[in-house]
């Protein structure tokens, strides 16, 4: 049995970054502009990295399937970014952020990783700043900054509900300033389709010209993975239309240990789903768990307008299960609870998956132009979607698939059990356990892509490679299997297009591997998705011509992938056999419903080798030696 | 409700020279809170079912903010609601209505298929300029360099520019000077962005030209179809920067000397 190695480096947990930096190998100026370096994604790890290792001088090949660099999902992130700079006097720490994500995440990621994390922060603001990223400022020209959920200080950085972009759009300039001082070479609408290894070590990619449909051969020195997350598994999610597990999950194929792939985020505050054509759904920011409050009727079936349902019976269902927290309770939790409170037919809505968030007693206190000011944008966004004045009527919300904290294994130094493949970002396990806290994935995105990666891969491009050529008979082999499965996908010859397994299979997943999960329900799920993914290969189809532009093909050949990832999930969600953040198994449960860990047995991350029908995990055990496990309470 | 459906086709097939055309769709038991992306999915679903040819378009974030989708919506880009395509919702159009649905139209933003065209050029505009040439490392805590929010607003309301090209697809002239403009705005007002200020200006407007934009003569058609709303007056700042650098600029340094 493999013994996966963390690589966590010694000393005290607060010094071990800078003990791995001061020990870690250099490269040369002059010697960069020799080592080659592909970066899949331009997200915020993926255009973070990519600028910075340009910067350092190293060459750098940058692929995305959209069509340009700035268009990567990141850009949708609305809220804001955590950092401890404890700029409102709360007593905030970099300890204290480690320990609020360690907490959040349910005691299930590495200390390690996660205090460095909290260390970085800082530099990110700082960095963003620099570039012109314009954060909302207090009238003394000092940056602001709000509270998020699942913790007790305003630590999270914004500009105004788009933060995502902003910050996406810095780093995309930094990617874009190295491509013209000649040290990033950008490939848009190119799509990975596989990783080339050579005696070992990752060494190139194949990737698909989306445009021509030409399979492309790159070789390189070190491959990095920040192609996000796979929440599209469940069809409808708040990912954007192309976001896909393509590419890690064929690094999976080819030896990459895919760690804790039940962990997934549903979100408390989406709008709801209103109907069987919709194609995604659309988050509305956590930030609004700030000032507005959820609610439903106490009475099942009450159907008066909001406005006329009197106090006495509103049901404040996070107020007053969770007093201290309230509405800003941690994700998993808030999502869980909307979830038990329409599933006690108390939801409201046409179908009755929703719940309300009132700004009526926050209008009330502050006037309309503050509410104004902290979500005009927001509000804008949810009456556009829904036709609904939030202003005058509560909006509607309900959880939705948002995000994955599963991803890739890596050590310390984000290396996956491949040697030179790296994985930042969401594409990564590694920083937020069973769940993610609020501002946080800004945050590792770009602690991974400025900070992190950019000395652990130049630690790995230190070491002597031999050249390796794009003629090596490694790339004939991969080129070979990639084209293999293209021409299967395109031989099927059916009657359903791929987005009709897509939809289907996400029923099955969210039904069964979703915000709550049973034993026996996963053994159904499993055996749901073989069917799908049988009928899939038999009744498929996709547009003729794969030396084209053929969007139905691109669609098949990743819902080929979400197809076999779903198993995966299910065959993690199964052995877990606790419930923790995220992953909430109904048979382990405290008598008031709350997520039950067994510590005993499952402090530790599952860490999957590929094996088709039958993978094999590996564990890591987690060591927790600054903050005790206990269990989690935001009463 | 149901609608007629006018969609352009071009390269659909191996022609080199494909000209486009028009073909024409009926859709039927369509959801008024559909957008009309849903609809051309459902569309394209039939389409594999009868073993024609899926529609080809571009999108990605389905929620207004990449900047993905492109199509012209009954001859406006991005349609009459000033929204992004992908937010267009059929309960904006009435029942029984004939749509027309094109690519964008700008020599500078070639088709590639159907629906989707390239608009790598405005990438190459930001590559001219559109970044403070700053890299990754310690960087000075951003409270000693206080920003006004009234600077920060301005700041705020030229980034918040998505990319899309709607600019240009409505431009008479063609012209991507609504899209460089906010960039340039966004940089040029902030006190990071200064140093680089009329470097900046210069190389992107001399990108766009290069690459064949047109120039602005006051329609103003740019910034009605804008998801953004962004203003023209970030045309305004764009050519009173533009002239101010071009007369004052002091040549450059010679490299050599600040970089050893």
């Amino acid at each position: 049995m493999t013994v996966l190695d963390s690589k966590i480096p010694a000393g005290p947990l607060q010094d071990k970054w800078q003990n791995w930096l001061d020990a870690h190998t250099l490269v040369g100026p002059r010697n960069r502009a020799g080592k080659n370096v592909i970066v899949i994604g331009t997200g915020l790890a993926g255009a973070s990295c990519a600028a910075s290792l340009g910067a350092q001088g190293f060459k750098v090949k940058s692929f995305c399937f959209q069509d340009s660099p700035r268009r990567a999902h990141s850009i949708a992130a609305q809220g804001g970014i955590n950092a401890a700079k404890d700029y409102a006097n709360e007593g905030d720490s970099a300890h204290r952020l480690f320990k609020d994500t360690i907490k959040g995440g349910d005691f299930r990621s590495r200390e390690a990783n996660v205090m460095r994390l909290a260390q970085l922060s800082e530099n990110i603001i700082d960095q963003a700043v620099a570039q012109g990223v314009p954060f909302n400022r207090e009238y003394s020209g000092a940056l602001a900054t709000r509270s998020f959920g699942g913790v007790l200080v305003q630590r999270t950085f914004y500009t105004r509900g788009q933060t995502g972009q902003q910050l996406l759009l810095g780093a995309y300039s930094a990617l874009e300033h190295q491509v013209a001082a000649g040290n990033i070479e950008v490939f848009n609408r190119h799509e990975m389709q596989d990783v080339v290894i050579v005696d070992g070590e990752a060494r190139g990619v194949i990737v698909r010209n989306l445009i021509t449909g030409e399979i492309e051969r790159h070789a390189a020195d070190a491959v990095v993975l920040a192609s996000g997350g796979y929440t599209n598994v469940y069809y409808l999610s708040t990912n954007a239309m192309g976001s896909n597990v393509t590419a890690t999950w064929r690094a999976h194929k080819r030896g990459a240990f895919f760690a804790n792939p039940c962990y997934t985020q549903i979100h408390p505050t989406c709008i709801p789903q209103s109907g069987e054509y919709q194609s995604k759904l659309t988050l509305m920011s956590e930030s609004l768990r700030n000032d507005g409050r959820i609610w439903v009727p106490r009475k099942s079936g009450d159907d008066r307008p909001p406005a006329e349902v009197p106090e006495a019976e509103r049901y404040y269902f996070l107020e007053e299960r969770y007093p201290a927290f309230g509405n800003l309770a941690p994700r998993d939790i808030a999502s869980r609870a909307a979830k038990v409170v329409c599933d006690d037919g108390l939801g409201v809505g046409g179908t009755g998956r929703g719940v309300f968030l009132d700004f009526r007693d926050a209008i009330g206190a502050q006037g309309k132009d503050a509410i104004e000011r902290k979500y005009g944008n927001l509000f804008e966004m949810y009456s556009r979607i829904t036709g609904d004045n939030p202003y005058e009527t509560p909006m509607m919300i309900y959880p939705a698939p948002h995000y994955a904290m599963g991803g890739l294994w890596v050590d310390y130094e984000l290396q996956t059990t491949i040697p030179g493949l790296f994985a930042i970002g969401e594409a990564n396990f590694s920083d937020h356990g069973a769940n993610r806290l609020g501002a946080s994935a800004l945050m590792q995105c770009l602690a991974d892509g400025y900070f992190v990666a950019p000395h652990t891969v130049t630690n790995h491009l230190a070491k002597n490679h031999d050249e390796v050529s794009t003629s090596d008979s490694a790339f004939d082999e991969v080129e070979s299997d990639v084209r293999g499965h293209i021409q299967k996908l395109m031989d099927v010859g059916g009657g359903t297009s791929a987005q009709a397994f897509h939809r289907e299979m996400g029923h099955v997943m969210l039904d069964k591997c979703g915000m709550s999960r049973t034993a026996e329900g996963l053994d159904e799920a499993l055996t749901d998705m073989r069917k799908i993914k049988a009928e899939f290969w038999s009744d498929l189809r996709v547009d003729p011509g794969d030396e084209e532009f053929n969007q139905s093909l691109e669609y098949a050949n990743r819902v080929s992938d979400f197809l076999e990832l779903g198993e995966l999930m299910i065959h993690d969600a199964r052995r877990r056999e606790e419930s923790c953040g995220g992953h909430f198994r109904e048979e382990h449960q405290t008598d008031d419903g709350e997520a039950l860990r067994d510590d005993d047995h499952f402090a530790k991350v599952t860490a999957w080798e590929f094996g088709g029908d039958d993978p094999v995990p590996h564990d890591e055990a987690l060591v927790f030696d600054d903050v005790k496990l206990a269990t989690r309470s935001y009463k | 409700m149901k609608f007629t459906l006018e969609i352009w086709r071009q390269f659909d097939g191996s022609d080199e020279n494909d000209k486009g055309r028009f073909e024409t769709f009926q859709v039927e038991d369509i959801d008024p809170d559909a957008s009309l992306l849903e609809v051309l999915d459902q569309l394209n679903e039939r389409l594999s079912r009868e073993k024609q040819r899926n529609i080809a378009f571009d999108s990605d974030c389905r929620e207004g903010i990449c900047g993905a989708c492109s199509l012209v919506i009954d001859g406006t880009p991005h349609g009459p609601q000033q929204v992004t395509s992908c937010q267009t919702y059929m309960r904006d159009f009435i029942d029984g209505q004939t749509i027309t649905i094109e690519p964008y139209r700008a020599n500078t933003f070639p088709v590639i298929r159907d629906l989707a065209v390239d608009r790598g050029a405005l990438d190459r505009v930001i590559q001219a300029g559109g970044y403070i040439s700053t890299t990754t490392g310690p960087q000075p805590d951003p409270n000693a360099m206080p920003v006004s929010p009234e600077v920060q607003e301005q700041a705020m309301d030229a980034a918040i520019c998505i990319g899309c090209g709607a600019c240009v697809a409505a431009c008479p002239n063609g012209a991507a000077m609504l899209f460089t403009g906010a960039k340039v705005t966004h940089l040029n007002v902030l006190p990071q962005g200064q140093p680089e200020r009329q470097d900046r200006v210069i190389g992107m407007v001399e990108q766009m030209d290069a690459e064949g934009f047109g120039g602005c003569t006051n329609y103003g058609e740019c910034s009605r179809v804008c998801p953004q709303e962004i203003s023209i007056d970030v045309i305004g700042m764009l050519n009173r920067e533009y002239r101010k650098a071009k007369l004052t600029k002091k040549s450059k340094p010679d490299k050599a000397m600040t970089t050893q």
